[in-house]
């Protein structure tokens, strides 16, 4: 080695350029609290699509003489409900029904009130008013009176409850895309692309859509744990999934009637509710943070 | 101010339309034919022909809309279907315990908020703002259907210190918020209530105070010489409007959404005749106790709007 030679290895220590989602990646991997509650929903989302493979006890078979059995029994280690069924197999089959009503209407609003919003934000004008006063109508209505209104009216189960929810979190959407694209639309390269002959599709697709999905999605995360928490209030009152289906809200309330029997029975579905709406909100909050989204 | 005023007042006045068309369209969404929801499965033909005659579901649906309206704005929202009574005076009964509950929720969640949001605010960074955010995320993630039935675990099973539910020997009528025996039903399902608004104040108080403390004029304050508490009083001046509207909207969404609790406690409020009415399928009343909710949602609204404009000279609206 002479002196001449070039020290290369100080060369690669300088900074490297990150790309934005490498940049995202980077500080949620340095922030321990997010990633601790994303490990708890990937916990809860294995524990429910593996539910058959870690308990063999079928969740819907009553046994009218092991009923509300304590916490701790024997072969029945988180209980019995009303029917004597096994709490465990109960509250592990019941995270399939409610993680899908908590994610499939927040997914549905997202598509649909997106694509709403992106065409009320770029076409403007009369669109944009026709689209956006009719959300403001929406707007009126407090989430849950217009949740429990519809799925109340449409009489109940689960499909009706899905698509009430979707009907709650389209408008929100709707206006957090609307905004985005309006202040994209007129910025400077928008309107070279236009200027250079691109349509209104591949404007959209190339330009606006990427400035428009990351506070879309942002929002969209932090209404997943409000979706959870509608859809298993829907179910305790009634409105959402049917009996016997598994359920967390549902579970909640059967057991309500065994509250002066054993209290702690009653609240383990809540302690799945809360644990998984608190987790989604917790990531929800560190992603804002981490991909830097103002709102 | 006294233009926008007129100009944000005008523009409630489509959407309450826009409200009553939904209200309006809520039969239609009952599976098979309208009338189907409104009758009993025994009911006659006779009965049957007497009804399409009194709703009009025979003419065309903007005839039936405009007849409807017509009704409503005199103030008949029609009759209950179980109890026969007029659906509004039902309604205005179940308002007031509502509105008694909501506002003691966000009274009690805003004065514990504000003052554990600012001191959040103050220590930005440190383990209490730590704890003060987790706190306030915790409050708006906790299922209060399950809150409240926990409420009931401990104070009424376990320790038997207040009612689990009801609103005790009195009714509706003579509740006075000023005597124990009637006041003790109601201390749950205000505390069950107050969690959400407690979360979102709380969050929003730590924002605003860190926004103003950030500022400026704060600092030239200290610099002039300023104790704390005086430079404290500056900063709660700044960031209180825009918390007192976020308690507003609060306020809002508890009066509308307040069938959950309502349900858990048999407050006898507009959630729970909301949720009886919708198990026994009394279309009058669960479309009347949505028009007047969205209603009274709006008209909230609009006064929190128009009373932070007046109160916060810095928003200038034209």
């Amino acid at each position: 080695m002479t002196d001449a030679t070039f020290d290369t290895s100080s060369r690669s220590a300088a900074p490297r350029v990150r790309s934005y989602w490498q940049s995202v990646g980077h500080r949620l991997s340095y922030d321990h609290v997010t990633l601790l509650f994303a490990g708890i929903i990937l916990l809860v989302v294995l524990s429910a699509v593996f539910a058959p493979w870690l308990t063999s006890i079928d969740p819907n078979k009553p046994q009218m003489i092991a009923r509300l059995k304590p916490i701790g029994t024997a072969g029945r280690w988180l209980g019995t409900d009303e029917l004597g069924r096994d709490m465990l197999a109960r509250l592990l089959y019941g995270g399939r029904v409610s993680l899908a009503m908590g994610l499939v209407p927040v997914a549905l609003a997202t598509l649909i009130g997106g694509f709403l919003g992106v065409v009320a934000g770029y076409a403007g004008g009369f669109v944009n008013t026709a689209i956006m006063r009719v959300m403001d109508v929406f707007y009126a209505f407090p989430s849950v009176l217009l949740a429990v209104a519809v799925s109340g009216m449409m009489g109940g189960g689960m499909l009706n409850g899905l698509l009430a929810l979707t009907l709650v979190f389209i408008p929100p959407l709707c206006r957090i895309s609307e905004t985005a694209t309006a202040q994209v639309r007129s910025l400077d390269f928008v309107e070279a692309a236009r200027a250079s002959g691109a349509g209104m599709g591949s404007v959209i697709v190339h330009h606006i859509l990427g400035n428009v999905l990351g506070p879309v999605f942002i929002y969209a995360s932090s209404l997943i744990s409000v979706s959870v928490l509608l859809a298993a209030g829907l179910s305790f009152l009634g409105l959402g999934v049917e009996p016997p289906t598994p359920d967390w809200g549902l579970m909640l309330s059967a057991l309500r009637q065994a509250i002066y029997i054993d209290p702690m029975l009653c609240a383990l579905p809540g302690v799945a509710i809360f644990i998984t709406s608190l987790s989604f909100n917790m990531v929800s909050d560190g992603l804002r943070q981490a991909m830097d989204v103002r709102q | 101010m006294w233009l926008y005023a007129l100009r944000r007042i005008l523009y409630a006045v489509p959407i309450a339309l826009g409200v009553s068309i939904i209200c309006f369209g809520l039969v239609f969404l009952a599976p098979g034919d309208p009338l189907g929801s409104l009758l009993p499965p025994d009911a006659s033909q006779a009965d049957i022909e007497y009804l399409r005659g009194v709703y009009g579901f025979d003419r065309p649906l903007p005839v039936q809309y405009f007849d409807w309206l017509m009704r409503v704005a005199s103030g008949d929202l029609g009759n209950s279907i179980q109890s026969g009574r007029p659906v509004l005076t039902e309604i205005s009964h179940a308002l007031m315990n509502t509105v008694m509950v909501s506002f003691g929720a966000v009274a009690i969640a805003f004065s514990i908020a504000f003052v554990l949001g600012t001191i959040a605010a103050y220590h930005l960074g440190t383990w209490v703002d730590r704890t003060v955010t987790g706190l306030s995320i915790a409050g708006v993630s906790v299922p209060n259907y399950w809150f409240g039935v926990v409420l009931v675990i401990v104070f009424a099973v376990e320790f038997n210190l207040l009612p689990a539910m009801g609103m005790g020997s009195g009714g509706s009528d003579n509740f006075s918020i000023f005597e124990w025996e009637q006041l003790k039903y109601a201390i749950l399902p205000i505390t069950t209530m107050s969690l959400v608004p407690l979360g979102v104040i709380m969050r929003n108080t730590r924002s605003a105070v860190a926004d103003v403390l950030s500022q400026d004029f704060v600092q030239a304050l200290r610099a002039k010489g300023l104790g704390e508490w005086a430079v404290a009083r500056h900063t709660i001046r700044n960031a209180l409007p825009q918390v007192l509207a976020v308690m507003g909207l609060q306020f809002g969404y508890l009066v509308g959404g307040s069938i959950l609790v309502e349900t858990i406690f048999n407050w006898p409020g507009t959630g729970f005749l909301l949720g009886k009415a919708i198990l026994t399928r009394d279309v009058p009343v669960v479309q009347g106790v949505v028009l007047v909710l969205a209603i009274c949602f709006v008209i909230t609204n609009l006064c929190v709007d128009l009373i932070q404009t007046a109160v916060d000279p810095r928003i200038k609206r034209g």
